[in-house]
């Protein structure tokens, strides 16, 4: 990859150079995916994917374009540069224009694992069925995924810029359905050989058997055991906010907040793209180096993320969080680790007298975009818990859930997990015991 | 394009494989949009690609690539057959496939100004003019417009003896006005959120919407909310705008009548649906005035659901899903329309791309016009009237859910009598339905575009169309968004 790229990035400056131009961004990206989905027990969609894209920006005189293409033949290239560069000079001149970025030294991560990039649709058919099995097992009806994705990224530019990095993802995924419950349970990791789908299987299974024949308890404020898959799908709405582009544009829920107290003393975040379980390239769109960012510190809310355009404005240092340019949005941190506690979700349950315990979260929609109220619905496997331990299903509640609340009522924490869930991408989290969790009103199962 | 999809189906069509089909598709798209005076994301892209289906050892295979070489289609077919292969070891029965007749035709959506004709620094003076008048209210904190085109041309082509040649155009435009004051963040766009108004159309969309003419009532609004009362909460006679009420159908009738969501395609993801089997023709899902069509023929309108045949063949159908407050209808494919025993499926296949396979996705599911005016509908004694989606949640059966919208009033005897902060409202979908009062009539109704539905693994976004107009709703949970 890093050797076509370069040689694709040589045919795309000497195009640029014959229409005068000689800055220029090239990002070559290449995916080859495979899933393999089930339902009612058996494999139904079985699919895989193959694609390489191109995309240019040209920067003339401080405007900025991008034009894009899947078709790498010689004449495809000068195109792309061609259309990249009519449309920057179609564009408005930008004072505040950043000019492409210098060459930078990036950290090492190892994220790419043979195993998984060489899966093969046999193996990953045979997976599904031994946890099909465990389901059918426990009379219920299995619904799931099994995927394997390879994914090279490379960024040049004209400045000397040449950052590449490859990383391969495996995600598995099983819903298990009893007459009149359902069980759910999700891992994703770089290498397959991290995840166990029977185990994922028996513990969907697990949750669907202990849920049947579900309670209806009426809305209200609960204390809630969130499993770390529910953690990640709420808190995970809010960091898009942690930008300094979200802040100046006044859309940010952050904005007269930074360095103020915001969350409980047990809250602290940090975004850090080289920790272990995390995936993701070093380095952002622009080629920056992503530096590890101190979020949230026992509750005071201290950093955040700078594209270069931002940094420049603020007169801070940009911190390798951007966007490819142009884009509407600046920056995001994208590598979350909430830092755990000495509980555990058993310890979390034995010192509940009284409460709900979510196994996960589903359709999060954002209800008040400063005050931070979100809104969703509980999902296979939701659980009464009386007197320290799990005493019967619940039928599924509506929350509107304002999280700055949330996380100020944050009574303990388990150790950190990799997180995947269904509404935000993965992270680092715990599972969090919270008092006074706002379930506003009841659904039919 | 014709003969890299027979290239691609000849590759396919192997010893063992009873059945394949074939899409190549070329698309262009155009992005614009500005940001506070400035050019925010200007780009355009092109991808080409085909994606390959087949039916092999009782299996779906697919596989997709935009390697078109003669060595990469033909990695592609092996591909798709060995995938197809792979899938018998966790088989219940074999797949069968309602019939359908094979087609020749070449079909391409009205366009009147094709909006890649229009140069870019056109669309930015449009755009920025727009900006300018938003921001010509000081008090606006970020204003926001865009403009969104995108070309494809597909070729379908099976073993069936199907080509089916089908170009589509659609365009997008909108903007929005954000302001920030006191903590707290208050938003209204035009003429829609999301991106704005999408439909099958060229750039004479653009011209349709009249967005300068808007602009400043939507500034004066959005400044204007920071001093409007909070929403009550309670039970009030809705209105709904016919952009909500678009959204309000997608949510709580379009998904719920996916036939592969009730058969448990989806249940692992998007989640199923409250219509099982047993409710067709036996559920009375709205009042007697609401009746709703899954309708992909142009004659419904330009929507972006509207197209000459689906993803797997089958020619645009009208259905009705709901007739006189009755549910009698899915949405189907070849595969869930033999699982049930219907003859045939009624063409609601849709895939996002070449690279995806085609799912059961809504085409323009819309509520008919009704008979009232829109002074009837306004007319309750006392009902508050909601505008413009600000967020949407349902739980994963599609039985409960809640909206919020960007403004509200609250109406007395037809007149506002007061603008309303954060509104919103919750329901189940039966019961929401069975409360309609009163829909206004057909000069009221608008063919909206939904760009961004998301549905399958790996998840595909795509734009559907909901035509509705204004309506009135008896005695509707109000608020309970800021309850608690």
């Amino acid at each position: 990859m890093a050797d076509s790229a370069e040689a694709i990035f040589g045919q795309v400056v000497d195009a640029a150079r014959a229409q005068g131009v000689t800055e220029v961004e090239a990002i070559l990206a290449s995916d080859t995916s495979a899933l393999t989905r089930f339902a009612n027990n058996a494999i139904h969609q079985n699919v895989s994917e193959r694609n390489t894209q191109l995309s240019v920006r040209a920067v003339i005189g401080g405007r900025t374009a991008r034009a894009s293409t899947n078709r790498l033949d010689r004449e495809r290239i000068v195109s792309v540069v061609e259309q990249a560069i009519a449309i920057t000079r179609l564009t408005e001149s930008d004072s505040e224009l950043q000019p492409l970025a210098d060459p930078a030294a990036y950290p090492e991560v190892n994220r790419w694992f043979e195993s998984t990039a060489d899966a093969t649709p046999a193996e990953r058919a045979r997976a599904v069925a031994e946890a099909i099995g465990a389901v059918e097992a426990a009379g219920q009806t299995g619904a799931g995924i099994y995927s394997t994705e390879e994914s090279c990224f490379a960024l040049l530019n004209s400045r000397g810029v040449n950052a590449s990095y490859r990383e391969t993802t495996a995600r598995f995924s099983i819903t298990a359905m009893a007459g009149d419950s359902s069980g759910w349970a999700k891992a994703g990791a770089c290498d397959l050989r991290d995840l166990n789908p029977l185990e994922l299987a028996r513990t969907a299974a697990r949750k669907a058997s202990q849920s049947s024949a579900p309670r209806e308890l009426p809305a209200g404020r609960y204390t809630v055991i969130l499993e770390p898959a529910a953690v990640l799908d709420l808190a995970g709405q809010m960091f898009a906010d942690f930008s300094a582009t979200a802040i100046r544009e006044g859309r940010s829920f952050l904005n007269d907040r930074i360095g103020k107290k915001v969350f409980g003393d047990n809250i602290t975040i940090h975004d850090d793209a080289s920790h272990p379980l995390q995936s993701g390239a070093p380095f952002d769109g622009e080629g920056v180096p992503r530096r590890r960012l101190t979020l949230v510190d026992g509750g005071v809310v201290r950093d955040i993320a700078y594209c270069r355009h931002a940094a420049a404005l603020a007169g801070a240092a940009p911190t390798g969080h951007g966007f490819p340019l142009p884009n509407d949005y600046g920056e995001t941190p994208a590598n979350i680790v909430i830092s755990g506690g000495d509980s555990s979700v058993e310890e979390m349950l034995a010192s509940t007298e009284r409460g709900i315990l979510v196994t996960r979260f589903w359709y999060i929609r954002e209800v008040d975009p400063y005050e931070k109220i979100f809104t969703g619905m509980t999902r296979d496997g939701t659980f009464l818990v009386e007197g320290g331990r799990v005493t019967a299903g619940i039928r599924n509640f509506r929350f509107n859930q304002n999280l700055v609340e949330m996380l100020s009522n944050v009574e303990s924490l388990s150790a950190t997990a990799r997180a995947s869930g269904e509404e935000t991408f993965d992270m680092v989290v715990p599972a969090m015991k919270v008092r006074d969790f706002n379930f506003t009103e009841v659904t039919r199962f | 394009m014709k003969d890299l999809a027979l290239r691609a189906l000849d590759a396919a069509s192997r010893a063992g494989v009873t059945y394949a089909d074939v899409r190549a598709i070329e698309t262009r798209d155009r992005d614009v949009t500005t940001r506070n005076g400035k050019a925010g994301n200007v780009s355009c892209s092109e991808s080409q690609g085909i994606g390959i289906r087949a039916l092999a050892s009782g299996c779906w295979g697919f596989a997709a690539t935009s390697d078109l070489t003669k060595e990469g289609i033909e990695r592609a077919a092996a591909l798709a057959i060995e995938i197809a292969r792979s899938g018998a070891i966790a088989k219940k029965e074999d797949v069968a496939l309602a019939p359908e007749a094979s087609y020749q035709a070449t079909w391409v959506s009205p366009c009147a100004i094709d909006p890649f004709s229009i140069p870019v620094d056109r669309n930015l003076a449009a755009l920025l003019a727009v900006d300018a008048e938003l921001r010509r209210n000081p008090a606006i904190s970020l204003a926001e417009t865009a403009m969104r085109f995108v070309w494809q041309r597909q070729v379908f082509a099976s073993t069936s003896g199907s080509l089916i040649d089908q170009t589509r155009t659609t365009s997008g435009a909108g903007f929005s006005a954000l302001c920030y004051k006191n903590g707290e963040i208050q938003k209204r766009s035009f003429p829609n959120s999301v991106g704005g108004q999408h439909q099958l159309k060229g750039y004479e969309l653009v011209g349709e919407l009249d967005l300068l003419r808007h602009a400043p009532r939507i500034a004066e609004e959005a400044v204007e909310l920071h001093s409007a009362p909070q929403c009550p909460e309670g039970e009030f006679d809705l209105i709904l705008d016919s952009s909500q009420l678009g959204l309000q159908i997608h949510e709580s009738i379009g998904h719920p009548i996916e036939l592969d969501r009730v058969l448990g395609s989806e249940a692992n993801y998007a989640g199923m649906s409250f219509l099982t089997l047993d409710r067709l023709n036996h559920l009375r899902y709205g009042s007697e005035i609401v009746n709703v069509v899954c309708d992909a023929r142009l004659e419904h309108g330009p929507g972006l659901g509207t197209f000459a045949f689906d993803d797997e063949g089958v020619p645009a159908q009208s259905t009705d899903i709901i007739r006189a407050g009755e549910f009698v209808g899915y949405m189907t494919s070849r595969e869930t329309a033999a699982a049930v025993g219907e003859k045939r499926s009624n063409g609601c296949m849709r895939a996002d791309g070449w690279a995806r396979l085609p799912l059961i996705r809504m085409t323009n599911v819309s509520l008919l016009a009704g008979e009232q005016s829109l002074d009837e509908v306004m007319g309750a004694d006392h009902a508050i009237y909601m505008e413009t989606n600000r967020s949407w949640s349902i739980d994963d059966k599609r039985y409960h859910f809640q909206f919020g919208c960007e403004i509200a009033w609250e109406m007395r005897n037809g007149k506002r009598v007061r603008m309303l902060k954060n509104p919103s409202y919750s329901g189940i979908s039966t019961e929401f339905w069975n409360a309609c009062a009163a829909i206004a009539g057909r000069e009221h109704w608008t063919l909206w575009g939904v760009p961004n539905c998301g549905k399958g693994q790996p998840e595909q976004v795509m734009g559907t169309g909901h035509g509705a107009s204004p309506a009135r709703f008896r005695k509707i949970k109000i608020g309970s968004a800021y309850g608690g």
